[in-house]
C-alpha cells in the first residue's frame, strides 16, 4: 500500500510504501528511510503485519522539529499507529517515527475530517464515527523509530506492544452494516403481523445474529398508566407564537383529564377545560385561546381566562369534528354540519348550516394556507362509501366540489399539506400539493391528491394497512408534515428524500395519538393504547428495517429455526483463532507480563487501563480488538442455543480438539424413540492450503433436552470427509460428504450406512428433499436431481445441469424447481422441463435403464435455466417467503455484502410488458454514472433472461420531470400512473 | 471468406493483442496459457469486492491480507516458468 506524502509548503512530498511488517519513506534522490511496524505481543511469530487502511491530516500541534503533518495507518489486526517524519531540513526526512495510537475494528478505508472526526468504513460489520480526543502526544505509547532499527542476525529487531482501550478516540456514532450475511431464516417465530428476518452476519468477533422486522424503530419515551380507559388524546399550545406543547388532554369515556407539561407531566385543574364530560376535539383556535369540543357544545378558552360556551340546540349532539386554526366544522347526529370561523377579535362565529343526506361517518379541514383567511376545502366521509369535498369559501359556501367513492365506509380523514422543496435540505424537488388520505373500514388507506384550486381529486392510491380501520393523525416530523395511521399497528406517512413512505412502525396496537413537542423530545408522539399514555419518538427515518442485535462469538455458519419451541440453533466457527479458554489463559499471561514490565518503567496510568480492560469482560473488548490470531491450522467452533425473544443462550457447546461444525439440521429418524434429533456436521484439522485436506470428518447426532432448551450428545460418527450438507429423507438423514451422497439410519452407537451414491463431480453443498427426490447441489457443477428407489435401495442420478455453477445458496421452490445462487453474483432457476418430469415419473424403472446406459459421465436428462440474472452480489441464503400479509411470496435473498433483496413473481402479462418497455426506456434514458451498459452488466455472465430491474425501474421518479413525461407519453400513460405502478409493486413485497 | 475478410480479422486480433496480454495467440505454450488463466482470476477475484470479501470469510484473514495474498500470487502463480528447449 502506497501513500503520498505531501510537497511543497506542506511537507517533504514523496512517499510512504507501506510494506509487510515494515513502513518506507521513499523519494527522488532520497535515501530510504525505514520503520518497522510495532507487532502485537500475542502474534504468532510466522504472521507479518500488514497496513490496509490510511488516513493523512494536516495539523500544527506536533513537535516543531516534525513536518506538521501525520498519517494514520491502521494494521490488518484493526491498531491504529501515528505516524510522524522529523524535518531533516531542505525537504529531508531525517527520521520517520511509527507511535501505537489507538485499536478500532478493522477498517476498509479510513478518512480524518477537518472538524476532528473520524470516520472508519469496517470490512465487516457496522461503521462508525470516532471523535479525536487527543492525538497521541502520550509519551508512554510504544514507538518504533527509524533511528532506532536494529538489525540482528535474523532480520530487523521486532517492536512489541499490548492494544489498550481507546485513549485518542470516542466512538459517537455507528452506521448499522449486516455485512456479511452468511445465513438468514424468515419466520414468524413471534407471531406477529409481519416475519421476521433472521440473519447471520459478521465475521469473527463482531459476528451477530440480527432479528430485522419491516418498519422504523421507535424508541418510547414514558409510558404512564391512566386511571381508566382513555379513549382519546391530544396535544396543544397556549399560543401559537409557543415552541412547545402546554397540555395534553385525554379524553375518556365521561370525563376529561387535563395535564400540564412542565419538567415533569401534572394533572391541572383550573385550566377552563370542562372536565366532566369527554371531549370529541382539542386544539388552538385563533392567536391564542383553546376550543374543547364536546358532545354539547363548543367550549372556546380565551387567553385571559374567559370562556365561551356554544350549546348545541335540543337533544342533537355532536358527532364529529374538523377543525384547523381558523375554522371549525362540526357535525351533528343525523347530518347537519355547522360551520364557524374565528373573525378578526378571535370570536368563534358560526357562519353557515348545511344538511348532509345521511349521518357524517368523518370530517376534516385542509390546513390554512399561507397568507390567507381561510382554507377551501372540507372533506366530508358518509356511510354510503363516499368522500364529498365541500367549499368554505363565502361565495360558494358548502357547495360540493367534487366526490370520490370507495370501497367502503371511511372511518377517518386527514389532509396532508405537502410544502413545495426546491432541491431543499434532503435534496427533493417537488411541487406543493395537498393529499387526501382515508382510512377506510376495510383497514385500507387510500390517498388522493386534491387539486388545491378546483379541489377535485385525481391519482387514487390505496394500500391495505391491518384489520383495523386505520385512523389518521397529523404529527410533525423533521420539522414536516407527516401522518400517522394507527390500524392494527401504527403506520406512518412521510416524505423522505423527496418520496412519500408508508412504514410501519415497530411498535403495539394504539388507539389514538397525537404530536407532542416539548423540552425533552422535540418530536414525539404522544398516544394511548389500553390503560396507558405512551410518549415516544421516531428516529433513522428512511430504515425499511429494524434490527435487534445478538452478539455470537465466531463467524457463524449456518442456522435452523425450531418454529415449534421458538429456538434457534446456530453453528459457529472460526479458522485460525483460540477457542475462550486458551484466550483466557493467554490473556491473563499477557496482562501479568504487561504488569511486570511497566512496574519496571513505572507508569502507574497505564496499568490502571489494563485493570480496566480485565474488568470489562471479553465480548467487548474483543469485538473492538480482535481475537488474537493462531495458527491457520487451528479451529474453534461452537453450537448455540439461542432463545430470539430474550436473546439469551440457552445451550453452548464448543467443540474441542480442532473440530469445526459445517452443516447443520434438524432430523426425525423413524423410529420415534428420541423425537426430533440434531444432526452438526464436523471437520477436525481442516486446511486449505496447499491442498484441502483434513484428518478426519465426523456427524454428531444430538438430542434436544429441556423442552429444546439444551442438547445432549448421543454419538459421533466418522466420515471420510467434510459434511457439508445435511438433510432430512424419509425418517433418515442424508449427508453429503465430498463427492459421495449417503443415507444414513440411526443406530445404537453410530449412524448406520443405507446406501450411497458416490458418482457426484466435485463436492455436496446442500440438499434439498421432496418427496422421493432429492436436490442436490454441487459446489462446482450446479444442481443434481436424484431419485431414492426403496425396494431397490439405490440413488441415483437422472438430471443436471448443462452449465457449471459453483452454488453458493440453493432453495427449493417448487417440485420440478430449484432457485439458485452462484459464486460470481447469479442467481438462477433451474427447472425440469415438465415432459421429461412426466416420463421420469411415469417410467416403472424411473429412468434407471437409462441412467445406467449413461454416457459420458452426464446424467440423462438436463434442466432448463429459466430464470437468470447477475445481482452483482455473492448471495449467501435464498428464502421464499411473503414479508407483507397478503402481498404474495418472494424469494428473499441475503448477500456477502450485507443486502436484503427479493424477487418477486410478476402474476400478469400486462405488468410485465409494462415493467419491461418502462426497463427498457430507463436503460436508454437514464445511463449509469460510470457509463456501463446496464444490459450487459445484468448479464456479466449469462445473458439475463426474464428478470426485470426494480432497482433500475425504481428510479424513474429522479429523472428530470421532462424526461419522465416523455417516457411516460412512449407508454401510453401519465407519469402519475408509473409512479402509482411502481409504488404498487413494491407495496407487494414489503 | 474474402482475403480482406481475413486481413481484417487479424489485424483485430493483432489490436487486442496489443491491448490484452491475455488474447492468447497461435504460439503460445501451455505455460503461458495457465498463467494468463491464473492471472485473470486473480484479477477479478480482487476486482468483484464481493468475492474477496467471500474469500477472507472463508481464510479468516482481513481483506487487506487477501487482496496483497493474490497480488502476490499473480507474480508466478503456476511456479518459475519451464527451461526453454534449446533449437
Amino acid at each position: 500500500m502506497l501513500v503520498t506524502v505531501p510537497g511543497g509548503a506542506d511537507g517533504p512530498s514523496g512517499v510512504l510504501v507501506c510494506a509487510e511488517n515494515f513502513v518506507i519513506y521513499k523519494n527522488q534522490g532520497h535515501p530510504d528511510v525505514r520503520a518497522v511496524i510495532p507487532r502485537r505481543a500475542d502474534l504468532p511469530a510466522e504472521r507479518g503485519v500488514l497496513i490496509v487502511s490510511a488516513a493523512m491530516h494536516k495539523t500544527k500541534n506536533l513537535k516543531p522539529e516534525e513536518f506538521k503533518l501525520f498519517f494514520l495507518l491502521q494494521t490488518e489486526y484493526g491498531d491504529i499507529f501515528k505516524v510522524t517524519l522529523t524535518d531533516g531540513g531542505g525537504d529531508r526526512v531525517s527520521e520517520l517515527n511509527i507511535k501505537y495510537f489507538d485499536t478500532i475494528a478493522v477498517a476498509v478505508s479510513i478518512c480524518v475530517l477537518k472538524s476532528g472526526f473520524l470516520f472508519a468504513a469496517s470490512e465487516f460489520g457496522n461503521h462508525a464515527l470516532y471523535q479525536f480526543k487527543g492525538i497521541g502526544d502520550d509519551d508512554n505509547d510504544v514507538v518504533a523509530s527509524s533511528a532506532s532499527l536494529m538489525e540482528t542476525e535474523e532480520g530487523f529487531q521486532p517492536v512489541f506492544f499490548l492494544p489498550r482501550r481507546l485513549k485518542n478516540l470516542v466512538r459517537i456514532d455507528p452506521v448499522e452494516s449486516l455485512m456479511s450475511i452468511m445465513d438468514m431464516k424468515v419466520s414468524n417465530l413471534f407471531e406477529e403481523e409481519t416475519p421476521q428476518i433472521f440473519t447471520l452476519c459478521g465475521r469473527g468477533p463482531r459476528s451477530s445474529l440480527r432479528i430485522m422486522r419491516t418498519g422504523l424503530a421507535v424508541s418510547e419515551m414514558a409510558v404512564s398508566k391512566l386511571p381508566g380507559i382513555p379513549s382519546a388524546v391530544w396535544t396543544v399550545k397556549k399560543n401559537v407564537m409557543d415552541e412547545f406543547d402546554s397540555y395534553i388532554v385525554v379524553s375518556f369515556t365521561n370525563a376529561t383529564l387535563v395535564l400540564s407539561i412542565g419538567e415533569t407531566v401534572e394533572e391541572v385543574s383550573n385550566s377552563g377545560f370542562l372536565d366532566t364530560a369527554p371531549s370529541l376535539a382539542v386544539s388552538l383556535i385563533g392567536d391564542d385561546s383553546i376550543m374543547q369540543v364536546h358532545p354539547n357544545g363548543i367550549r372556546h378558552i380565551r387567553e385571559d381566562g374567559r370562556t365561551n360556551e356554544w350549546q348545541t340546540s335540543g337533544k342533537r349532539t355532536i358527532a364529529k369534528v374538523g377543525s384547523n386554526r381558523l375554522q371549525v366544522v362540526i357535525a351533528l347526529n343525523g347530518g347537519e354540519l355547522v360551520y364557524f370561523e374565528v373573525d378578526v377579535t378571535g370570536q368563534l362565529m358560526e357562519v353557515e348550516k348545511h344538511e348532509m343526506s345521511g349521518d357524517v361517518a368523518c370530517l376534516d379541514i385542509a390546513p390554512v394556507p399561507k397568507g390567507r383567511l381561510r382554507s377551501r376545502f372540507l372533506a366530508v366521509g358518509s356511510y354510503d362509501n363516499t368522500i364529498r369535498i365541500l367549499s368554505l369559501d363565502p361565495d360558494d359556501c358548502m357547495q360540493t366540489l367534487s366526490i370520490q367513492s370507495l370501497s367502503s365506509a371511511p372511518e377517518s380523514l386527514l389532509f396532508l399539506e405537502v410544502q413545495a422543496s426546491v432541491g431543499g435540505e434532503d435534496g427533493a424537488d417537488h411541487p406543493a400539493s395537498l393529499f387526501l388520505s382515508a382510512g377506510l373500514q376495510s383497514g385500507v388507506l387510500s390517498r388522493t391528491v386534491v387539486d388545491t384550486v378546483t379541489g377535485l381529486l385525481s391519482d387514487a392510491r390505496s394500500r391495505f394497512l391491518g384489520l383495523k380501520a386505520p385512523k389518521l393523525f397529523p404529527i410533525i416530523l423533521g420539522r414536516k408534515c407527516a401522518m400517522l395511521c394507527l390500524s392494527s399497528r401504527p403506520w406512518l406517512g412521510y416524505i423522505h428524500q423527496g418520496h412519500f413512505l408508508l412504514t410501519p412502525l415497530s411498535y403495539e396496537t394504539l388507539e389514538y395519538a397525537a404530536s407532542f413537542s416539548s423540552d425533552q423530545c422535540l418530536e414525539g408522539v404522544v398516544s394511548v393504547s389500553g390503560e396507558a399514555l405512551r410518549i415516544f419518538t421516531v428516529e433513522r427515518l428512511g430504515e425499511t428495517f429494524n434490527q435487534t442485535v445478538i452478539p455470537l462469538r465466531y463467524t457463524p455458519r449456518k442456522l435452523v429455526l425450531q418454529p415449534k419451541r421458538k429456538l434457534l440453533v446456530v453453528i459457529e466457527s472460526d479458522q485460525g483463532a483460540l477457542t475462550a479458554k486458551e484466550r483466557e489463559a493467554a490473556r491473563k499471561e499477557c496482562f501479568e507480563a504487561a504488569q511486570t514490565g511497566e512496574n519496571a518503567t513505572g507508569s502507574e496510568d497505564q496499568m490502571e487501563n489494563d485493570g480496566e480492560d480485565e474488568d470489562q469482560g471479553d465480548s467487548l473488548s474483543d469485538e473492538h480488538y480482535g481475537y488474537p490470531k493462531s495458527e491457520s491450522d487451528k479451529w474453534v467452533s461452537c453450537i448455540r442455543v439461542l432463545d430470539p425473544r430474550t436473546g439469551n443462550t440457552t445451550c453452548l457447546l464448543e467443540l474441542q480438539e480442532n473440530e469445526a461444525a459445517f452443516s447443520i439440521c434438524t432430523v426425525n429418524f423413524h423410529d420415534k424413540e428420541y423425537g426430533t434429533l440434531l444432526a452438526v456436521g464436523t471437520a477436525k484439522g481442516l486446511q486449505f492450503t496447499p491442498k484441502r485436506s483434513l484428518t478426519v470428518g465426523f456427524i454428531h447426532i444430538y438430542r434436544f433436552l429441556d423442552d429444546g432448551r439444551s442438547l445432549e450428545l448421543l454419538h459421533k460418527t466418522q466420515v471420510e470427509g467434510v459434511p457439508l450438507a445435511l438433510c432430512q429423507f424419509q425418517g433418515r438423514l442424508l449427508a453429503g460428504i465430498g463427492p459421495v451422497l449417503r443415507l444414513y439410519d440411526l443406530g445404537k452407537r453410530r449412524l448406520l450406512r443405507k446406501c450411497e451414491n458416490k458418482s457426484f463431480p466435485i463436492s455436496i453443498v446442500s440438499i434439498h428433499a421432496y418427496r422421493d427426490r432429492i436436490y442436490v447441489g454441487d459446489i462446482q457443477e450446479s444442481f443434481h436431481y436424484c431419485k431414492y428407489r426403496r425396494d431397490e435401495n439405490q440413488l441415483y442420478i437422472f438430471a443436471d445441469d448443462s452449465v457449471p455453477r459453483w452454488l453458493t445458496a440453493s432453495y427449493h421452490i417448487d417440485f420440478d424447481t430449484m432457485a439458485g445462487a452462484d459464486k460470481f453474483g447469479n442467481i438462477f432457476f433451474a427447472r425440469l422441463p415438465q415432459d421429461v418430469s412426466d416420463e421420469v415419473e411415469e417410467d416403472p424403472t424411473s429412468g434407471k435403464i437409462k441412467w445406467e446406459q449413461g454416457k459420458l459421465n452426464g446424467a440423462l436428462n438436463k434442466v432448463e435455466e429459466i430464470v437468470q440474472f447477475h445481482v452483482g452480489d455473492v448471495i449467501t441464503s435464498l428464502q421464499k417467503a411473503a414479508l407483507v400479509p397478503g402481498g404474495g411470496e418472494c424469494i428473499v435473498y441475503g448477500t456477502v455484502m450485507g443486502c436484503v433483496g427479493a424477487l418477486h413473481a410478476f402474476t400478469s402479462r400486462d405488468d410485465v410488458d409494462f415493467f419491461s418497455h418502462l426497463e427498457m426506456h430507463m436503460r436508454q434514458d437514464n445511463p449509469p454514472l460510470c457509463g456501463r451498459d446496464h444490459m450487459a452488466y445484468r448479464s456479466a455472465y449469462f445473458p439475463v433472461k426474464d428478470v426485470l430491474d426494480g432497482d433500475l425501474c425504481e428510479q424513474f421518479p429522479t429523472l428530470p420531470m421532462d424526461l419522465q413525461r416523455k417516457i411516460a407519453d412512449e407508454l401510453d400513460r401519465t407519469p402519475g400512473e408509473i409512479l402509482k405502478k411502481l409504488e404498487e409493486l413494491r407495496n407487494k413485497i414489503i | 471468406m474474402q482475403a480482406s475478410d481475413r486481413f481484417n480479422i487479424n489485424s483485430q486480433l493483432e489490436h487486442l493483442q496489443a491491448k490484452y496480454v491475455g488474447t492468447g495467440h497461435a504460439d503460445i505454450n501451455r505455460f503461458e496459457w495457465a498463467v494468463n488463466i491464473q492471472r485473470d482470476s486473480y484479477a477479478s477475484y480482487i476486482g468483484h469486492y464481493p468475492l474477496l470479501s467471500y474469500f477472507s470469510i472463508a481464510q479468516n484473514e482481513s481483506i487487506g491480507r487477501q487482496r496483497y495474498t493474490f497480488m502476490q500470487k499473480m507474480l508466478l502463480p503456476c511456479g518459475l516458468p519451464p527451461e526453454r528447449e534449446e533449437e
